[in-house]
């Protein structure tokens, strides 16, 4: 099954270019066939909740869907990230880094497959992602925007615990927010090694409590890295 | 303290004291324990939000009684080693900071809770009866960090489902805030392991369940997400896969980890 995976998901597709959307039709389906079976997938269709807005926004949808489809932005913006970091590395990547960066760009990718094909055709589309600002040949632009993304990421799946109803989501957010946690650890001590930056005081206040940031926060934050106009209107509010 | 009982209490003599609890706001709570408040009002909100009759539910009060004894252990562990002398440069300020933070999380929890003394905490031994040498072996010292922080992770994560009652949305967000701070100790006590060692399978992310001790990593090898096999998933490696995810454990499997290292 891995082997066939892997030949119907080429390298060079869904990798470089995320926006082409390359779908695994045949991961979809056994998806598709085993959410049917289990049910734990079944959600509510809401067709109409994804279609783009009259001025071309992209509509994230309503409830424990619409908190899906925005973990799964941001999800497709990080992976994007690393796939353009892991194609054109940046001049002196340490042996050390490149391992780091390697297995991330690969957790990210597979959030972002997982989001896809848990949430079936109410998905929202491949985001244009838009890194214009970040030069990709620089350590410090490269390490430095992996550091705000991951932290963002963080902050994001916090803030966005209460907003979801099923105990299945939540769980599964927590499973991939300690995740981001120990990236954005690892990101911030290639920085400035064993140095307290891994849990900075810039993070991590006098409680020892983390970043927390709700959607209406969050989605600002990211709009200058993606081309598309996100539609948040129908999330669930605090 | 019991915030039961007191309410009980306070029932006796006002008889609609419980028809006004429920007339407080969520939203008059969320602003006054907001998270931009400094540390040193906690006391004084927490106090401000009993007087506003709010109160969480039985099953978030023992989860908070739960993350205090593993805080509790943790503190101690970090307070004990930092004070040895058996951290090595250049990783003092990293153990420094994630003591600091374990320090924090137990006055957090026990304003949360009402407590003001340390009757709730366990007594600890860090080398159960003189088998583990933590405070004289830094390796010893790394090891149990690492499985330490990777099982408070777990363990918080396993709990997120019991805060979802309405009544206990404040204490969701602060649990998963404390459960991201753990998973950033993690990452970096495994990095730091990794590098004693010399051994770069030892990633900042669990791969598999590899890792000792083997219960603290028991079902971390787990490729059903949301009642889907992911096996494969993006053309990734199984590695990568189960990385990618972090599972939880349970109270009953949180307990036997940390059973003995409680005198």
């Amino acid at each position: 099954m891995n082997k066939t995976t892997k030949e119907l998901l080429p390298a060079n597709t869904s990798e470089e270019n995320p926006v082409l959307d390359v779908v695994n039709r045949r991961f979809f389906l056994r998806s598709a066939g085993l959410a049917a079976a289990t049910g734990a997938f079944v959600m509510q269709s809401c067709i109409k909740d994804h279609d783009l807005g009259p001025n071309g926004a992209v509509n994230l949808g309503t409830g424990d869907v619409g908190i899906l489809n925005y973990a799964y932005a941001l999800e497709q913006l990080e992976a994007a990230f690393y796939i353009q970091v892991m194609t054109t590395p940046f001049v002196g990547m340490t042996d050390k880094e490149r391992r780091f960066l390697t297995d991330i760009r690969d957790h990210e990718v597979i959030h972002r497959e997982f989001f896809k094909a848990a949430l079936g055709a109410a998905a929202i589309k491949g985001l244009s992602p838009n890194f214009t600002t970040i030069d990709f040949n620089s350590r410090a632009s490269v390490l430095g925007t992996a550091k705000v993304f991951e932290d963002t990421g963080v902050s994001a799946y916090n803030g966005a615990g209460i907003l979801l109803e099923n105990p299945v989501y939540l769980l599964l957010a927590g499973k991939i927010v300690s995740v981001e946690a120990r990236h954005a650890s690892i990101i911030r001590d290639l920085l400035n090694p064993n140095t307290p930056d891994f849990a900075g005081d810039d993070i991590i206040d006098g409680n020892g409590l983390d970043l927390l940031k709700r959607p209406s926060q969050v989605l600002p934050a990211v709009a200058p890295f993606i081309y598309d106009t996100i539609d948040a209107s129908g999330l669930p509010k605090p | 303290m019991n915030i039961f009982k007191i309410i009980d209490e306070i029932q006796q003599v006002d008889g609609d004291a419980v028809e006004r609890l429920q007339h407080a706001t969520r939203r008059s709570f969320m602003t006054k324990f907001s998270r931009s408040m400094a540390a040193a009002a906690v006391p004084t909100a927490m106090a401000a939000v009993f007087n506003k009759a709010y109160a969480f539910t039985p099953g978030a009060i023992d989860v908070l009684k739960f993350a205090l004894t593993l805080e509790y252990l943790e503190r101690d562990f970090y307070d004990m080693g930092n004070k040895s002398g058996v951290v090595k440069d250049p990783y003092k300020a990293v153990f420094q900071q994630i003591g600091k933070h374990e320090y924090q999380h137990v006055e957090f929890l026990k304003t949360a809770l009402g407590i003001k003394d340390e009757s709730m905490k366990p007594k600890f031994d860090f080398t159960q009866k003189g088998a583990l040498d933590p405070f004289t072996n830094f390796d010893t010292f790394v090891f149990l960090s690492h499985a330490f922080e990777d099982t408070g992770v777990r363990a918080y994560k396993g709990q997120a489902g019991n805060l979802m009652a309405k009544e206990d949305e404040p204490l969701l967000d602060y649990a998963l805030q404390i459960h991201s701070v753990e998973a950033r100790h993690a990452a970096k006590a495994r990095e730091i392991l990794s590098m004693i060692r010399n051994k770069p399978e030892i990633k900042p992310w669990i791969t598999r369940d590899e890792g000792s001790p083997a219960a603290v990593y028991a079902g971390e090898g787990n490729t059903v997400q949301g009642g889907v096999d992911i096996t494969g998933i993006g053309g990734k490696s199984l590695d990568a896969v189960t990385e990618a995810f972090d599972e939880p454990l349970t109270k009953d499997q949180v307990l036997a980890i940390a059973m003995p290292f409680i005198a």
